[in-house]
């Protein structure tokens, strides 16, 4: 059943389990003319660096960029809250043609005057890679001048995909590693990075270690503050979350510190207890910590459990599909639904890589659908095809769920809702069963008519009710 | 609090924008092309941009916008974009099979300085373009003007493209109705249909981006401006545009091409406002005006006349595009409200910042305009003296909470209530709304601070 054409270029990003050979594809930057659901380096950037609260941001370019990344991230402080404001040098014609740096200096050190920010970070945007504005330069000079770090990020949007912008984020908080001062920071200890504190995630983790007796000296970057970045290089392990936003970062302190890492997820409870429980493995020289970790494990998921299961009666044997920015967000959302009792069928990643698929493919039951970097004719035919009755996605899929009426979850960073622990766990199964077993999917008129799937591929399938409309009289 | 870093004192600011009452050209674009039937918008640039137009717009209309990008690599941006588009419009036709692609540029395709008819040509002679399939393209470089510049550009070009006279001039009147909500294209359109008039609009995303829910996912709704109108649109009788910077260009560059008469008004938000929109229809078409209007136009006097004591002398804090706020602010001045506080973002010129000085003369006290200014400098000046409503976007919420305002929300982006898309706020009707919106927000806040011996049940 192929009634809506696929790109031959593209067969190789799409697989179907138990079909075919597996050789996917991925990594590839979006084919032109294809409608993507993929974003840019600048974003990438962006999403790494913004949570960092007392630092300032200031996006080099013109203002759209600067617009459209203007407090739409869910990423909480528990202090200043600079990060929320949207700084831009709102680049005009003659900056084009005469260079930007100028305004860039001026900009800056009104800013830095302004608002005695802990650091700047410049973020550089597809333009200004093009007209050569020396930023680097204008960075040092400023920074000499205001005596605070000056940070520019090479986030030039064309310069790649959004996987290299989180390297040019992580370039740039490298140079503050370092800097500060260790002194105090105990032997067992840990960094958390790529944890954003969205819906104050971060503050539901750190307390787990908290309670298990291990010091978090930063979080990189969930309600972020550039002086413990500073001191980062004290701790003892690097725990990096998801996708590998944030890896880049922690193989440079490994190289440079000797600090080792290792891979975490906070979603869904088999992720969420391991990640207490590579730490706690990791500090074994302290039985007592492996001991309290188990304490904890014991008593939050006690606390939550009757009420996953009266979800989970609910739920099961739903159909969900996924698509999410990183591969690794994907594998823990199958093991969520799956302990909820549900089957994928659907699950892709705009930025997987060929290891993050042949674990998918592994993860994955017969028949699911593998796809990298989607466009939503096929996310639609998909979810027809296999019936899904919930989707997991970002903000533009949302209402392409919505009008086909299904069920849809955000599992996007714009949420204030925490999804990440065991509480953000039974969170996430509330939402799930909300928006599953709404009575509103009855109203969805193909639901009601029972249509076959054929018919409504016809409607993808190239277009229109050719009859025009007529003149409006 | 988000804005607790605005401060109340103001320094001069020469090279920077803090918390924008603008956003850049290819979405105004993108928002256009998706008023033709069957299109599918194109950002001829990287990435990145596109999918911040298309999230952006999701967030505001709530309903799926499909657009494609030329995803520019480095390669291109050092070589040029030609070889990306070529590909793209191939790719496009056979993939998404569109009646028209609709190609927008960023600053980046800008600066590179693709030449696109140049390029579409090629892919024409190539024979990537179908039979019957259209390609059209405006400029749309975001480190000149606005949004709505963006907007405008886009209408022009879909004169550009398809306008032709056919020799005699048909009775149908041409509507450009500025930068405008679906809900509002669609009550522009009943009103003339009320006055038993043959129009065309364009663009016309109603239908289009508040579409009903189906339980099917349709790449191209039924709504928009078809091909054949826009090329009937030379033969008209005449042009109404509605907002001078979103619908000017367009309305002189079909006057220049085919000698369609234009008229240039304001948006039809507010009695003056509406009156005028019809006043202009009846001179074109030599028709009176139905009784059903004047009945609708009655009805919103009323609701002026009852509640007049409320509006009396309140302050008013405005942000907002260039069109609407000339419009508004005219709607507001003639309830005896005061707006104060006037701040587009868009650099709408000497020329527009004259006419809204000339509305709001007669307003006592200073009156702070900021053409164009941003909102940190809005929120600037209400921190040294409060108002007593803000109208603005949702990034105005801010401010209204900070300080404690009553608040309506108008304008782009709305990206926390539903509603502006489906009821209009233009047309006596549309004013109505926005009088039951304003009066709401007032009287809310008279309620919620009255004491128990002051609370007033009838208002
Ligand atoms: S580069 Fe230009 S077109 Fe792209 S988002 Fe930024 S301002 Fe808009
Ligand atoms: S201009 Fe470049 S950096 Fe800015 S949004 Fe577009 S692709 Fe990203």
């Amino acid at each position: 059943m192929t009634a809506i054409p696929i790109l031959k270029e593209r067969e190789s990003q799409i697989y179907q389990k138990g079909t075919q050979p597996f050789q996917m594809k991925c990594g590839k930057h979006s084919l032109a003319g294809s409608v993507s659901q993929r974003a840019c380096v600048f974003c990438g950037s962006r999403v790494v660096l913004y949570p960092i609260a007392d630092a300032l941001h200031l996006i080099h370019g013109p203002i759209g960029c600067a617009a459209y990344t203007w407090d739409i991230r869910g990423a909480l402080s528990s202090g200043p809250e600079l990060h929320r404001l949207s700084f831009s040098t709102d680049l005009q014609e003659k900056d084009v043609i005469f260079g930007g740096e100028k305004k860039l200096y001026h900009a800056l050190s009104e800013l830095i005057d302004i608002h005695q920010p802990k650091a700047a970070f410049i973020y550089s945007t597809c333009i200004v890679g093009i007209i050569g504005d020396d930023v680097e330069a204008v960075c040092k000079k400023v920074s000499k001048e205001k005596g605070i770090d000056v940070l520019p990020v090479h986030s030039e949007g064309f310069k790649g995909t959004k996987k290299d912008g989180y390297k040019a984020a992580c370039d740039a908080l490298f140079k503050l590693v370092g800097q500060g001062s260790t002194e105090g920071i105990s032997p067992y200890s840990i960094n958390i990075l790529g944890e954003f504190n969205i819906g104050g995630e971060a503050w539901i983790i750190k307390d787990y270690y908290r309670r298990m007796g291990v010091e978090v000296v930063s979080t990189m970057t969930g309600d972020g503050r550039v002086d413990d970045v500073r001191r980062s290089h004290g701790a003892v392990l690097n725990v990096v979350q998801c996708s590998g936003a944030m890896t880049f970062l922690a193989e440079m302190m490994k190289e440079k510190y000797g600090i080792p890492y290792i891979r975490v997820s906070y979603f869904g409870l088999e992720d969420m207890s391991k990640a207490l429980y590579d730490v706690a493995a990791h500090f074994s020289d302290k039985p007592e910590i492996m001991e309290k970790t188990k304490e904890i494990v014991r008593e939050e998921i006690s606390h939550i459990y009757p009420e996953l299961q009266k979800i989970k009666a609910a739920v099961q044997g739903k159909k969900a599909a996924i698509y999410v920015g990183g591969a690794f967000k994907a594998f823990s959302l199958i093991k969520a639904l799956r302990y909820l009792g549900m089957d994928v069928v659907l699950a892709g990643s705009q930025t997987g890589n060929d290891t993050d698929y042949e674990t998918l493919r592994d993860m994955c039951d017969d028949g699911t659908v593998i796809v990298d970097d989607a466009n939503p004719l096929e996310l639609s035919k998909y979810i027809i095809e296999k019936k899904a009755d919930l989707f997991i996605g970002g903000v533009k899929e949302r209402p392409i769920a919505y009008k086909m009426g299904i069920g849809f979850c955000d599992h996007n960073h714009e949420r204030k809702t925490p999804l990440a622990g065991y509480s953000g766990m039974l969170n996430f199964a509330k939402e799930v069963y909300l928006t599953v077993s709404s009575p509103v999917w009855k109203f969805a008129p193909a639901r009601q008519l029972s249509v076959n799937s054929d018919q409504l591929l016809t409607d993808f399938n190239p277009r229109p009710n050719t009859e025009h409309r007529t003149l409006n009289t | 609090m988000l804005l607790k870093h605005t401060t109340s004192e103001i320094k001069e600011r020469s090279a920077l924008t803090v918390n924008p009452a603008k956003t850049c050209q290819p979405i105004g674009a993108m928002y256009a092309s998706l008023g033709i039937h069957g299109c599918l918008p194109h950002s001829h640039g990287s990435q990145g941009c596109y999918a911040y137009h298309r999230s952006a717009l999701t967030r505001h209309y709530k309903e799926p916008v499909m657009a494609a990008t030329s995803a520019f690599t480095e390669g291109a941006s050092v070589f040029g974009g030609q070889a990306n588009l070529l590909q793209a419009i191939d790719n496009m036709f056979t993939v998404y099979n569109p009646d028209i692609i609709a190609v927008h540029t960023t600053c980046l395709s800008e600066t590179i300085g693709d030449d696109i008819p140049q390029i579409v040509k090629k892919a024409e002679a190539d024979g990537k373009i179908p039979e019957g399939k259209y390609v059209i393209h405006a400029n749309t470089p975001s480190y000149v003007g606005s949004h709505v510049t963006g907007f405008s550009n886009m209408c022009k070009s879909m004169v550009d493209y398809f306008s032709e006279s056919n020799g005699h001039k048909s009775k149908t009147i041409n509507l450009i109705p500025g930068y405008v909500e679906p809900s509002d294209m669609e009550e522009i359109r009943r009103i003339a249909s009320e006055m038993k008039l043959k129009t065309i609009m364009f663009p016309d995303t109603s239908g289009v981006l508040n579409g009903p829910m189906t339980g099917r996912f349709k790449m191209y709704p039924d709504g928009g401006v078809t091909i054949d109108q826009l090329k009937q649109t030379g033969s008209g009788m005449g042009t109404v545009a509605m907002g001078r910077l979103a619908s000017m260009a367009a309305a002189r560059a079909l006057d220049n091409k085919c000698k369609v008469p234009c008229e240039i008004i304001d948006l039809p938000i507010g009695l003056h406002g509406t009156d005028a929109f019809i006043d202009t229809l009846r001179h074109i078409a030599g028709v009176n005006v139905p009784d059903s209007l004047t009945f609708e136009r009655g009805q919103m006097v009323d609701i002026i006349s009852d509640m007049h004591q409320y509006f009396y002398g309140k302050r008013v804090g405005l942000v907002g595009d260039p069109d609407q706020l000339l419009a508004l602010t005219k709607f507001l001045v003639s309830l005896d409200m005061h707006p104060v506080y006037i701040v587009t973002g868009t650099p709408a010129g000497k020329k527009y910042e004259k006419a809204l000085r000339e509305v709001v003369k007669d307003v006592p006290g200073e009156v702070k305009i900021s053409v164009p200014g941003d909102m940190y400098l809005f929120h600037q000046w209400i921190k040294q003296e409060p108002v007593d409503l803000l109208i603005g976007n949702s990034y105005v919420k801010y401010i209204a909470k900070d300080d404690d305002i009553p608040y309506v929300r108008y304008g782009f982006p709305i990206l926390d209530r539903v509603g502006h898309s489906y009821f209009p706020t233009v047309g006596y009707k549309g004013g109505m709304r926005l009088l039951e919106k304003i009066l709401d927000a007032l009287l809310d806040r008279q309620d919620r601070d009255a004491t128990d011996i002051n609370m007033e049940l009838v208002m």
